[in-house]
């Protein structure tokens, strides 16, 4: 399996498509188009967990695409949506903060996962280590996200798309065991919950979503 | 036994959260039924079991560990959150999450199958990040926030590092669940991609070492003890650390079983020594006594990291012993203090004075649970110290000095802590409140029970003790 086999294409293109949804959400300040291109990649990774079960012949990733797109294309964006209506028009957009050092960064980050990943899984499949290259990709620029906003529902969203480069990860190992799967999913669901929880508390004791306003608060004080 | 010591918190926690007015009394009951499934895991052990759930010499003893602190804490908090003044909803939403998190924390800890023990040790995590809210002040919401993204961050990390090491795996392994059995990959590990393992290891290091507040990801730790109800912070620090660290260990004990593997102990050494000295360094400029209490956790953790990274049967051995000392007194300590800070209504160290003078029971437990966190005798955590130095001097000697440099900072700064909390003029107290037999017994107990460590192990202990760290070498 090599460059110009369908089914490594496919799952190239797959994959790509979550990196590039990725930089979007690196750089979307408004909250909407967020939630949007979160669900996006959801469904994404829905559509490669399925992939990966026909060429792989492993019929428990179609339960895990099945997952994927029930938790990630479409319970957590509802949740996240109704969360942002709630909230007056002003605060469904983060204040300006640099869009170019984040998106160098991001590209930085993708070289970076590929000159980790691909020298030290020589012994893996080809497949399997470059599917892991994107999925630390998709997980570092999670992680930058999360650095460089400020308010708490696109730090959240960060998270999200960092457990969807775990799960793309996973795939390429055939997935986890179900109960593992399962609970996972779970997780992310509580997740979502208590960081809606958190949203709440912190629009009504601050009128704002800016995590840098508890900065003031962090550590012992004066 | 060891699906009953699951099922019976889980239990608990549903009846606690239908009965909130008899929650507290529920809390201790679980707790002590749980504390004997423990004592009888200990005594007559798990016949036989392949299945998810595994009890060895390495998890039963911390079974049992864990199974004491929450029984204590669960006694401690029936009158702490009685003076929280929750109201309903909070103080069901308390009593429901300390044993969900109980549940989740020995289901981490007997999990054979590593994914189910990420997935425990994340449902621990979240069970505690809304607790540490609960108080709602800006100061809370800020720590529990920051405990929930690093903490986030860091699981996710390690669950990298799990997939990772089922890539390694999967072309040795005969079937899916081989691929993330601890006991499986073990024996599968000699066989594996070296290159894929290193990959897993560090990412499990940095991930698990995130909860278990090693450097340089572990500035969730103090906010999250500090603002939180004592009663989690008991728990957070001598439970959850406690996976943690076995979740790192065993990390480790699966990528040294293969030869051509980078050498794990070196990594855990290097930030063992980085988080002891600047957890040592840290001590001295507390003023918070919750805070001081989390930043000792971070320094212990770091001792324990070094004793795992030296390894071999002595170096495992002493640090299987300082995370059962730590946990006892640790959690302990937070009791003394949580009480203190309860009668002077301050938990500042300026405002807490003179303990051993105005309540002797409850100043003199702080103080000894003090001196034993410095790391004076009898308690067991000198003998596990000693035991760590000595294994550094057989292995590298040129370690000792910086080893018993963190030791001494971090240890003459609690002691100075100790005489400002419990010695000198009291501090004025707003009204009188007595220390109450639900601080004292779990305390003196605590402090019972690290001497016993110190000075007799029993016999089931001390032979899984060898055991384990006969395991792990």
């Amino acid at each position: 399996m090599g460059f110009g086999d369908t089914s490594y294409d496919v799952a190239h293109v797959l994959g790509g498509a979550m990196l590039l949804i990725s930089f979007v959400l690196l750089y979307q300040r408004r909250i909407f188009s967020l939630v949007n291109a979160l669900a996006l990649q959801g469904m994404v990774l829905a559509l490669a967990a399925l992939w990966q079960g026909y060429v792989q012949g492993a019929p428990q990733l179609y339960l895990t695409a099945l997952i994927a797109f029930t938790a990630k294309g479409v319970l957590i964006p509802i949740y996240l949506r109704r969360l942002v209506l709630q909230l007056p028009p002003a605060r469904r957009a983060e204040p300006a903060s640099g869009i170019g050092a984040s998106m160098i960064a991001g590209f930085l980050l993708v070289g970076l996962s590929i000159l980790v990943v691909l020298p030290a899984t020589a012994g893996a499949r080809v497949l399997a280590r470059e599917d892991l290259a994107i999925a630390l990709s998709l997980v570092l620029l999670g992680l930058l996200m999360m650095v460089t906003r400020r308010t708490a529902l696109a730090q959240i969203a960060g998270l999200m798309t960092l457990e969807n480069g775990l799960v793309l990860a996973a795939i390429g190992v055939a997935g986890m065991p179900l109960m593992i799967e399962l609970s996972t999913a779970g997780l992310v669901l509580v997740i979502a919950v208590i960081a809606g929880v958190f949203v709440r508390v912190l629009h009504e004791r601050f009128d704002s979503l800016d995590t840098s306003l508890l900065d003031p608060h962090r550590g012992e004080g004066p | 036994m060891t699906l009953w010591l699951i099922l019976t918190p889980a239990l608990a926690a549903a009846l606690c959260a239908a009965l909130p007015a008899q929650a507290a009394r529920l809390n201790i009951l679980a707790s002590g039924v749980t504390l004997i499934l423990a004592l009888l895991l200990l005594l007559l052990g798990e016949p036989g079991g392949t299945g998810w759930l595994r009890a060895d010499a390495l998890n039963t003893p911390l079974v049992l560990i864990a199974a004491i602190v929450g029984f204590s804490t669960a006694i401690f908090s029936a009158q702490d959150i009685a003076g929280e003044g929750f109201d309903t909803a909070r103080s069901r939403a308390y009593h429901a999450a300390f044993q969900g998190f109980m549940c989740a924390h020995f289901l981490a800890l007997l999990a054979d199958n590593l994914g189910v023990m990420w997935v425990a040790i994340e449902a621990g995590t979240l069970a505690c990040v809304l607790m540490v809210a609960l108080h709602r002040t800006p100061a809370a919401i800020e720590a529990a926030w920051k405990f929930f993204i690093l903490c986030g961050v860091g699981i996710a990390l390690a669950l990298f590092g799990l997939i990772v090491l089922a890539l390694a795996a999967q072309p040795v392994a005969d079937h899916a669940e081989g691929q993330l059995s601890y006991t499986a990959l073990r024996v599968l590990a000699a066989q594996a991609d070296p290159g894929l393992l290193n990959l897993a290891f560090v990412f499990l290091l940095v991930g698990f070492g995130t909860k278990a507040g090693l450097v340089p990801l572990h500035s969730w730790l103090p906010d999250a003890h500090a603002e939180g109800p004592t009663a989690i912070a008991a728990v957070l620090s001598g439970l959850l650390l406690n996976s943690a660290m076995l979740a790192i260990l065993r990390g480790k004990s699966i990528v040294a079983a293969n030869p051509e593997t980078i050498s794990p102990g070196v990594f855990l050494v290097v930030m063992g020594i980085a988080t002891l000295l600047l957890a040592g360094f840290s001590l001295w400029r507390r003023r918070d006594a919750k805070r001081l209490l989390g930043w000792s956790s971070i320094e212990h953790m770091g001792i324990a990291a070094i004793a795992f990274g030296i390894g071999g049967v002595a170096g495992h051995m002493a640090g299987l012993l300082h995370l059962w000392g730590h946990s006892l007194i640790k959690s302990a300590a937070f009791f003394a203090v949580g009480r203190a800070a309860r009668i002077k209504r301050a938990q500042q160290m300026a405002a807490i004075g003179g303990l051993t003078t105005s309540h002797p029971a409850l100043g003199w437990g702080l103080a000894l649970a003090m001196a034993a966190l410095a790391g004076l005798p009898p308690f067991s955590l000198f003998a596990s110290e000693l035991l760590v130095a000595t294994a550094i001097g057989g292995t590298s000697p040129w370690l000792l000095p910086l080893f018993i440099l963190g030791l001494l900072v971090a240890g003459t700064a609690l002691l100075h802590a100790m005489q400002r909390l419990c010695f000198g003029q009291p501090t004025p107290q707003p009204a009188p409140m007595q220390a109450g037999l639900a601080t004292l017994l779990p305390l003196w107990g605590h402090l019972l029970l690290a001497a016993i460590l110190a000075l007799a192990l029993p016999a089931p202990l001390s032979r899984m003790l060898l055991d384990a760290a006969r395991m792990l070498a």
